[in-house]
């Protein structure tokens, strides 16, 4: 047996749409390994959000699996019948979203929701229940035995995110798959959600696939690091080597463009000229090419493939090939 | 003269006391900066500057004129001067209008009609960057970057002294969100624009504000230059507030400094000081009222301040 807990490997994803095939995701691949946490970092449109449904299953109508396999546990969940992938999703693989909401149902109590995740489980109501109040426990609601009884609406922005997270861990997933969970959130509310994930993956040991634009969250809650452009993986790593030797001008340029580097008031903060192309009508060559600064005729003729580097820090670019750079 | 003056402004809905007493100055061409977590009451502080929210108590001067209070048709002509940013510019206007009818309804609203709106739409995209051709678009064919243009340029439409900006950049990438804090900076130095930001990103008011606020449960709790705030914070809030900003390094040493439970209701506003349950530096002298305290143009609202 490998460590190896989920497999995206080679995974094509098209929407269909009037103006033709949208080229969603391309050639992606990256693996999560058990108890780890990987991150998801890009600019949005770069398909972070068709990775997620894909892995689910629980894509947009006109969505075309082109290629590749999303290997759970060694199985393709792409070929998995549907009533397997539903057993799947909440109990080995749970999520959470950006906007609470999505999980709350807003007519129910939080307990009556917690109560209705564990509808599998063989237990009395009672244990269900006292269970329910020590999850709640565990994300730092207080007094959660009296909040059970409470409504949604009752509880702030990031309780209310914190009770996402306590239900999709009521199953005590394989993999917890979070999208932006803290970007509608202050900063305080935001550490307390990443401070209270680390300790919450260490109790359960469930892997983490961690969805974010925003690098300083990425950098300080993960493991390994995998950086999209335009529906690509242009360089994944392990985080040091990502944020402190990336291999990949689009990584490097996304972290000099954070603002939290620059100490001293700056006049002009450094930016990315230029617009991720339109994923419909794809350029040849390198799909960073137009906003590179480091472009160079060969970037121009053939897409660089995503080829490892050294220990499992891979990058697609034309610069870490020796002929090409000389 | 400051070109904003705000004292003592109290807001209350029902029984729910909003601002219990807001106060700050914004000088002509400043930039001024409103931090504190959601729920503090920074956006009910520039809507009731705007007269977009009531106000019971308190005075609003804007250029010397009181205008807390003022009817609509008194504040007619402070419209021109006074301009609100919203952190969806684009997604609360009608989508049905094209971006030239968006940024050129000031002048409708100010019945301005002997414009010519073709030439000052052209006029303001060109300020925010934006080719002229836009002004045919419609949102939903903007990204997010341009949508964000698009109220920039809206608000200048009437050249304002003054652009009151609620979380201009929330929801941005880094990339975009730089760009328009690059313009929002190039446009306060061409036209010599004041401006009150709120955002929760500390990173973005380090690069923006000349001053900042920090504001707990509808009061402000310190305020100062942005540098001494940052290099030297003396509150425990803002301590907290300033520790729990992620850095894009993994070999960060963050000494995190933890904020303890939930923001107290207010509808019972606790005694003494209101951030002692959650303060991790809290006295037995907390359990008395601090008052606001300024000392070299650093103001405080503590007990038992850090040094
Ligand atoms: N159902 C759909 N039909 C057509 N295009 C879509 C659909 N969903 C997303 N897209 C497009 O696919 C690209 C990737 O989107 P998404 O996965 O949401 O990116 P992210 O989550 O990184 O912001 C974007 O260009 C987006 O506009
Ligand atoms: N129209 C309103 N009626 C009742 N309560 C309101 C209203 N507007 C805001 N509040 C309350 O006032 C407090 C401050 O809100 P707000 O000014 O939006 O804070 P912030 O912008 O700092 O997040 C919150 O508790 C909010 O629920
Ligand atoms: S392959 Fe060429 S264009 Fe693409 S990122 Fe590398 S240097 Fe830039
Ligand atoms: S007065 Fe006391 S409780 Fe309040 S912030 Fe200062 S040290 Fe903390
Ligand atoms: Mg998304
Ligand atoms: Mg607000």
């Amino acid at each position: 047996m490998t460590d190896t807990l989920l497999e995206i490997d080679r995974l094509s994803v098209d929407y269909e749409t009037a103006r033709g095939d949208l080229k969603a995701l391309r050639d992606i691949s990256f693996d999560v390994r058990k108890g780890e946490i990987v991150g998801i970092v890009g600019e949005s449109g770069c398909g972070k959000s068709t990775l997620i449904s894909s892995i689910l299953r629980l894509t947009a109508p006109n969505t075309r699996f082109r290629q590749g396999e999303v290997r759970f546990k060694g199985q393709d969940l792409l070929q998995l019948p549907e009533r397997k992938m539903r057993d799947l999703r909440g109990a080995d693989i749970s999520i959470v979203f950006q906007d609470p909401m999505q999980t709350h149902n807003p007519v129910l109590s939080i307990g009556q929701q917690m109560l209705d995740i564990q509808h599998r489980s063989k237990a009395p109501k009672a244990d269900k229940r006292a269970r329910a109040a020590q999850m709640l426990g565990a994300v730092g609601i207080p007094d959660p035995e009296a909040r059970l009884n409470q409504f949604p609406h009752e509880f702030s922005g990031g309780m209310r995110q914190r009770i996402a997270i306590a239900m999709a861990l009521m199953s005590e997933p394989d993999l917890l798959i979070a999208d932006e969970p803290t970007t509608a959130l202050d900063a305080t509310l935001e550490v307390q959600i990443i401070e209270r994930l680390q300790e919450l993956q260490q109790e359960f040991n469930c892997a983490i696939l961690f969805i974010s634009h925003h690098l300083g969250v990425i950098a300080e809650l993960c493991d390994r690091v995998v950086v999209m452009y335009a529906g690509a993986v242009v360089e994944s790593g392990e985080v040091r080597e990502i944020f402190h030797d990336p291999k990949h001008p689009y990584t490097r340029r996304l972290i000099d463009c954070d603002p939290g580097h620059i100490k001293e008031r700056a006049r002009v903060l450094p930016t990315i000229p230029g617009e991720v192309p339109d994923l419909a009508n794809l350029p040849g060559g390198c799909i960073f090419r137009d906003r590179c600064d480091q472009a160079m005729p060969r970037c121009a003729a053939e897409v660089p493939p995503l080829t490892q580097l050294k220990d499992g820090h891979h990058a697609a670019c034309w610069l870490n090939h020796k002929e090409a750079a000389e | 003269m400051s070109l904003l003056d705000v004292k003592n402004l109290k807001t209350s809905y029902g029984p729910v006391n909003v601002l219990a007493g807001v106060s700050f100055t914004v000088e002509p061409g400043e930039t001024y900066a409103l931090v504190g977590e959601s729920g503090s009451g920074k956006t009910t502080v520039i809507r009731a500057i705007a007269g977009l929210a009531p106000a019971q108590e308190g005075s609003v001067k804007f250029d010397g004129r009181e205008i807390r209070g003022a009817s609509e048709r008194e504040l007619r002509p402070l419209r021109k001067d006074i301009a609100m940013m919203f952190q969806d510019p684009v997604g609360s206007l009608s989508p049905r209008l094209t971006i030239r009818s968006l940024i050129t309804e000031p002048y409708r609203i100010q019945g301005m009609k002997d414009r010519d709106l073709d030439a000052e739409a052209k006029r303001l995209l060109e300020m925010v960057n934006l080719p002229a051709h836009f002004a045919d678009r419609y949102p939903y064919q903007l990204s997010g970057g341009q949508a964000r243009r698009v109220g920039v340029a809206r608000a200048l439409a009437l050249e304002p002294k003054l652009i009151l900006a609620d979380e201009p950049t929330a929801g941005l990438d880094v990339s975009v969100q730089g760009e328009l804090l690059n313009l929002m900076n190039d446009l306060r130095e061409r036209l010599g624009l004041a401006m009150v930001i709120i955002t929760h990103n500390l990173n973005v008011v380090r690069h923006v504000a000349d001053r900042m606020g920090i504001m707990y449960l509808g009061r402000l709790v310190e305020e100062g230059t942005t540098e001494a705030i940052f290099k030297e914070p003396r509150h425990p809030y803002t301590r907290c507030l300033l520790s729990a900003n992620p850095e894009p390094d993994p070999d960060a040493r963050l000494e995190r400094i933890a904020l303890k439970g939930e923001p107290p209701s207010l509808l019972r506003r606790p005694k003494g000081c209101e951030f002692r349950e959650r303060c991790p530096f809290a006295q037995e002298v907390c359990s008395q009222t601090p008052q606001w305290e300024v000392e070299n143009g650093h103001g405080l609202r503590c007990l038992a301040p850090l040094s």
